[in-house]
């Protein structure tokens, strides 16, 4: 079953700016949403049991959640089509309950689809080159890659190409699709590392080597979770045409040695960890010498093609100045705002980069009604070449819109309660779905983001402060990166209660730490509060333009601890 | 146990040998890791031998005598356990032309992988073949049509598929 | 198995739908209030045993048992704060869910 009445076509000026699937990437996505309808129907007649049924679940997208099942669906490398997004908010409508929830990994989570309605809700994804094939499992997940991509001005290239190629690769592996555990890989091009790169199994930053050439540096052995590390470089540069093979010898590494005696420590980073990078290292160059790289001789060939549909789009020549905006500026103060705070420059003269914040002071971090989802698509129509970006961050881009066109845009965005001006600010906050839809958490988080939102609406407060990244996840799994975050908030069970506990210092960056221990946890009701105390602390102490980190790192985390003990000296019981 | 090679429940011309068992003067039998250079000191017609390993097995213990063996049987501790495919792919690597089997409790959601790791049969317990039967494994071997990975054994490969449409 | 302290309920989620479903006296219920209470580890192991049957029958997934009190108009209620959530929905959607229907709301 399928959706016909959709306006499916209703691309009004979308040029073909991201991959295309030809007609073997489509009969791919369809033949895998049809093993997909037999192993539900097989499941339900009993051929196969839950336990067996579970990782053919997991690499369609599909959990069992705490009050349903939950979908998530892949937006490879962040790139979505008008076109896509309004059939994201069709099915939202459809199958699920109107909304959906865009997650920290370019991913929408549906939190109530139906095992029985699963099939037709990824035939409904298919139909538009979408899917939700490895999202989860032990597999190769989908690879995620920087949201500015292609548009940012710090670029030595376009990511996605690569992002789509190693989708190709990775897809429905006859070797790696039983791996020990879960396998993230991230790609970058940029000189700043807005993907996290250091955090995943594999993180690739695209470098040129001395002779100008374009290659890869490889990152293994990130990741976050319950035990948190900081990934090692295993080669400097990897040419492009040994990029797949490079891939397959640690792949193979891996899926052999990895441990398998226990899910905690299954990871690559365990085995980095426990082996030592250079044994790893030996032992991937080793297989990567004995390999057959007859097999990818076409691996350049087919690069080319996949990177020639990531066109830039047909920029007009504008002046680089727009007065329209100039003046909408000075007479709008809250769009004057939202400039300064959610726009970012462009690589092409007259144009911006829009971030679209999901944050609403007390809304649910990531989440979209349907409605806006569409208000998104048409906007992308009308001002940024018929294509969004999902960030990290769990924010929507519009990667390229005429300046011109800025303030008509926010207030299209204003509308539908889609223009805070917070990107980057202490209340756009990262966070996990937590204890009110995740059956693995120990706390909630989102009300905690809630809290802290309303604790700091005051938006000119938020200006002050300056940019602050809070990231809060409701158990160790750390799906809402606490452990990078310059705060981050863990939510863990304390007697039988809800208790959350605080570090500081982390950062996502190419400078990569992991954040440290402010001291014992405190409950729901004073995270706000001992928040509140270190922000306040910091605008004491920070020096010009010094980020929340820097200070901290300046000052040193003792600093920060005494804040809360002094606090608590007077009274407040933290 | 129940063999399946093409997509067809098939009966198995090899019979597992008993680390206790006499070897036979002939007939396929399959034997133990640990037995099998003592297996392969008596004299017997080539080929009759097979063998059955872990899926840690470090491929360098068995280069030498790739050549003797009819057949390899990699055991699949758990169906989730994918370190067997992996290990298909070196002993075809390693140039071994006879019958490699996955023995275990593979689903039939598996069969591709395993084909496309160089694996000819698939061994699974009785229970299983119940639950999962001829049918579904028949129409599982179909369900890869086109794969994109290069150097796999597949019904095709996207890769050349395209290369060929766009030529 | 643990050493029985309260009174327990069975629940588990619904292979088809994925909705949480508890054990009553008539097969599997949407709302807890109609939730069979083993009073004793005897009982708990008779609720066990059905949920048991029912998994292997492809009705139900992620079957277990929790404690729970016994409210003064005779409910069941959830001793911990994952199950509170699981009987009623998102804390932060009160139109989704059980709730949404109308199971009561308290904290
Ligand atoms: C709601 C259902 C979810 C479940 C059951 C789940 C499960 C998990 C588990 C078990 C881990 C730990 C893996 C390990 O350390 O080996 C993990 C890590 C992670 N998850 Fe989730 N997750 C969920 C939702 C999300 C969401 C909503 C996001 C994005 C906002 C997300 C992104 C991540 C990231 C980024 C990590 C840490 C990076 C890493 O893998 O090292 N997950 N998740
Ligand atoms: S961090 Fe924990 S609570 Fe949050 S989504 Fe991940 S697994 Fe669930």
């Amino acid at each position: 079953m399928s959706i016909n009445n959709s306006n499916t076509l209703s691309r009004i000026n979308s040029p073909k700016t991201t991959y295309q699937y030809d007609q073997f990437d489509k009969n791919f996505i369809r033949e895998r949403v049809a093993e997909f309808r037999e192993q539900v129907r097989r499941r339900l007649d009993g051929s196969l049991t839950e336990e067996e049924f579970r990782p053919f679940r997991l690499m369609n997208g599909l959990y069992l959640q705490l009050h349903a099942y939950m979908l998530r669906v892949a937006i490879p490398y962040g790139t979505l089509t008008s076109q896509q997004m309004r059939r994201l908010a069709e099915i939202a409508d459809r199958w699920d309950k109107g909304y959906g929830h865009f997650t920290t990994r370019q991913n929408l989570q549906y939190n109530w689809p139906k095992l029985i309605d699963t099939p037709d809700i990824l035939e409904a994804l298919a139909e538009v080159d979408m899917h939700a094939i490895q999202t989860s499992g032990n597999c190769i997940r989908n690879v995620t890659a920087d949201h500015f991509a292609g548009v940012a001005a710090d670029e030595i290239e376009d990511p996605r190409p690569t992002a789509e190629f190693l989708r190709q690769w990775s897809s429905a592996h006859p070797e790696f699709s039983f791996l020990p555990r879960k396998f993230k890989i991230a790609i970058t091009g940029a000189t700043h590392d807005r993907a996290a790169t250091l955090a995943h199994d594999i993180g690739l930053r695209l470098v040129q080597n001395a002779s100008g050439d374009i290659g890869y540096c490889v990152i293994i052995g990130g990741g976050l979770g319950r035990s948190p590390f900081i990934g090692k470089i295993i080669r400097e540069y990897v040419p492009r045409a040994a990029l797949l093979a490079y891939l397959e010898a640690i792949m193979r590494v891996y899926n052999r040695y990895g441990r398998r005696d226990n899910k905690y420590k299954a990871r690559i980073k365990i085995l980095v960890h426990e082996k030592g990078i250079e044994t790893i290292r030996a032992a991937v160059e080793k297989e990567f010498a004995a390999m057959d790289h007859t097999a990818f001789q076409q691996d350049t060939q087919e690069f080319e093609r996949v990177a020639a549909s990531f066109a830039p789009p047909p920029y007009e020549t504008l002046p680089s100045e727009s007065s329209k905006l100039t003046k909408a500026r000075l007479e709008t103060p809250a769009f004057d705002h939202f400039v300064s705070v959610n726009v970012s420059k462009h690589k092409i003269a007259g144009y911006a980069i829009v971030t679209v914040s999901l944050k609403p002071i007390n809304g649910i971090p990531g989440d979209a009604t349907s409605h806006q989802m569409c208000v998104l698509a048409d906007a992308c129509d009308r001002f940024g070449f018929g294509e969004l970006r999902v960030s990290h961050e769990q924010n929507i881009i519009l990667p390229h819109v005429k300046k011109d066109d800025l303030y008509t845009l926010w207030q299209t965005l204003d509308a539908a309660d889609l223009a805070t001006a917070n990107a980057g600010l202490v209340s756009d906050i990262i966070s996990c779905p937590g204890l009110d839809y995740c059956s693995l958490a120990t706390a909630r988080s989102i009300p905690i983001a809630q809290a802290i939102s309303l604790r700091f609406s005051d938006m000119a407060r938020q200006r002050r402060i300056g940019k602050l990244g809070i990231k809060i996840s409701g158990c160790i799994n750390a799906c809402g990166h606490h452990h990078i975050g310059a705060i981050g908030v863990l939510g863990l069970e304390k007697k039988g209660q809800e208790s959350y506990q605080i570090t500081l210092g982390g950062d996502p960056g190419f400078s990569a730490s992991i954040g440290e221990i402010l001291g014992p946890g405190v409950s729901a009701d004073q995270v706000p509060e001992v928040i509140e105390h270190l922000v306040d602390f910091y605008l004491a102490e920070r020096q010009e333009n010094e980020a929340f980190i820097d200070t901290w790192r300046r000052l040193g985390h003792a600093r920060f601890k005494d804040v809360l003990r002094r606090e608590g000296e007077d009274g407040a019981d933290i | 146990m129940a063999l399946i090679s093409n997509g067809e429940f098939v009966t198995d011309e090899w019979r597992r040998l008993a680390d206790e068992e006499a070897l036979p003067e002939k007939g396929k039998i399959i034997v133990s890791q640990d037995r099998l250079d003592n297996a392969l000191k008596a004299p017997r017609a080539n080929g009759d031998i097979g063998v059955i390993i872990d899926n840690t097995l470090e491929i360098d213990k068995l280069t030498p005598v790739l050549a003797k063996l009819g057949l390899i049987a990699i055991t699949f501790p758990t169906f989730a356990d994918g370190r067997g495919f992996s290990l298909a792919r070196l002993i075809r690597r390693a140039g071994y032309r006879g019958e490699l089997r996955a023995s275990g409790r593979l689903l039939a959601d598996q069969y591709a992988h395993a084909l496309g790791c160089g694996f000819d049969t698939v061994e699974i317990p009785d229970d299983l073949a119940q639950r999962q039967n001829e049918t579904q494994w028949r129409s599982a071997s179909k369900t890869h049509q086109r794969t994109y990975q290069c150097g796999y054994i597949s019904s095709g490969s996207i890769l050349d598929a395209r290369r060929k449409a766009t030529q | 198995m643990t050493k029985f302290k309260h009174p327990q309920i069975l629940l588990a989620s619904n292979l088809k739908d994925g909705e949480v479903v508890f054990l009553g006296h008539n097969g599997w219920e949407r709302d807890f209030r109609h939730a069979r209470i083993a009073k004793s580890q005897e009982e708990a192991q008779i609720l066990e045993t059905i949920g048991k049957t029912d998994y292997s029958a492809n009705i139900i997934v992620d079957v277990y048992l929790t404690d729970v009190e016994i409210t003064d108009d005779g409910a069941p209620r959830p001793l911990h704060y994952r199950e509170k959530m699981r009987i009623k929905g998102p804390s932060v959607r009160h139109d989704l869910g059980k709730q949404a229907r109308g199971a009561p709301d308290e904290h």
